[in-house]
């Protein structure tokens, strides 16, 4: 198990990235695994800073990775608002160009692209995100 | 991460290398607006360099793609874009709103 504490800033995002990816090698996810997971852990950090924090460095976001015999465990940690991605509207599919708005695409990847997802805001503060992805065969 | 921005005769053509996320989406959206406000609206985006692409850079397309298509008045169209990133779109059931092309010589001829 690997962790790492990033301040809750966009221009971390690609060491973030790096940081998950040599994680997710080492558990023998494929390429397109990577990227899921590349993309997943993206996703929620960007909402982390975005929701939570409500802007850019208002916080740390903590990256935990644990390799499994199935694949790989993540958690990410962070201390801003509770954030409920449930009450996040989902985008909604195959409308006309002109009436697609931005909303919702994060939580939606991340619910498509991770095997587990599990949010976790119990003390009032922060809130802990829970992701797996499994390696395939 | 560089963006470069060539003249065609019938079109612009847009790279970006890299990583486009909430770091460096709005760059990548200044250079298409700056296109648009200049009344080009005839776009092909060469991905070939982007490794990596998040929502923050469907929704600068997709934004793009809204200014480009406004009237009839042109299109913004994809080229080389590695196949994850399409799969990618593809998930939030964005990539139908895109012509997506294997290489940059067919994406201009497009125009």
């Amino acid at each position: 198990m690997v962790s790492k504490k990033f301040p809750g800033k966009f221009n971390c995002l690609g060491d973030i990235c790096e940081f998950v990816t040599g994680e997710a090698k080492a558990a023998g996810l494929d390429e397109k695994e990577i990227y899921a997971v590349q993309l997943a852990v993206d996703e929620a950090c960007t909402n982390i800073i975005e929701h939570a924090y409500g802007g850019e460095g208002k916080g740390d976001i903590e990256l935990i990775c644990k390799v499994v015999n199935d694949g790989m465990e993540i958690v990410l940690k962070d201390d801003g608002e509770p954030f409920d991605p449930d009450l996040i509207t989902k985008p909604k599919i195959g409308l006309p160009l002109e009436e697609v708005e931005p909303r919702g695409a994060g939580i939606f990847l991340i619910r498509k692209l991770m095997d587990e997802v599990i949010y976790e805001f119990s003390s009032g503060i922060g809130t802990v995100l829970k992701m797996k992805k499994k390696k395939r065969g | 991460m560089a963006i470069t921005t060539t003249e065609y005769k019938r079109c612009h053509l847009v790279k970006m290398d890299g990583r486009i996320d909430s770091a460096s989406g709005d760059e990548l959206n200044k250079v298409f607006k700056s296109l648009n406000e200049k009344g080009n609206y005839k776009i092909v985006f060469d991905m070939s360099g982007v490794e990596f692409m998040s929502s923050k850079g469907y929704w600068v397309l997709i934004e793009t793609q809204k200014a480009c298509k406004r009237y009839n008045r042109g299109e913004l169209v994809l080229a080389n874009a590695q196949e994850k990133i399409i799969t990618s779109l593809d998930l939030v059931g964005m990539s139908h709103y895109f012509k997506v092309f294997n290489d940059v010589v067919s994406a201009v001829g497009h125009f």
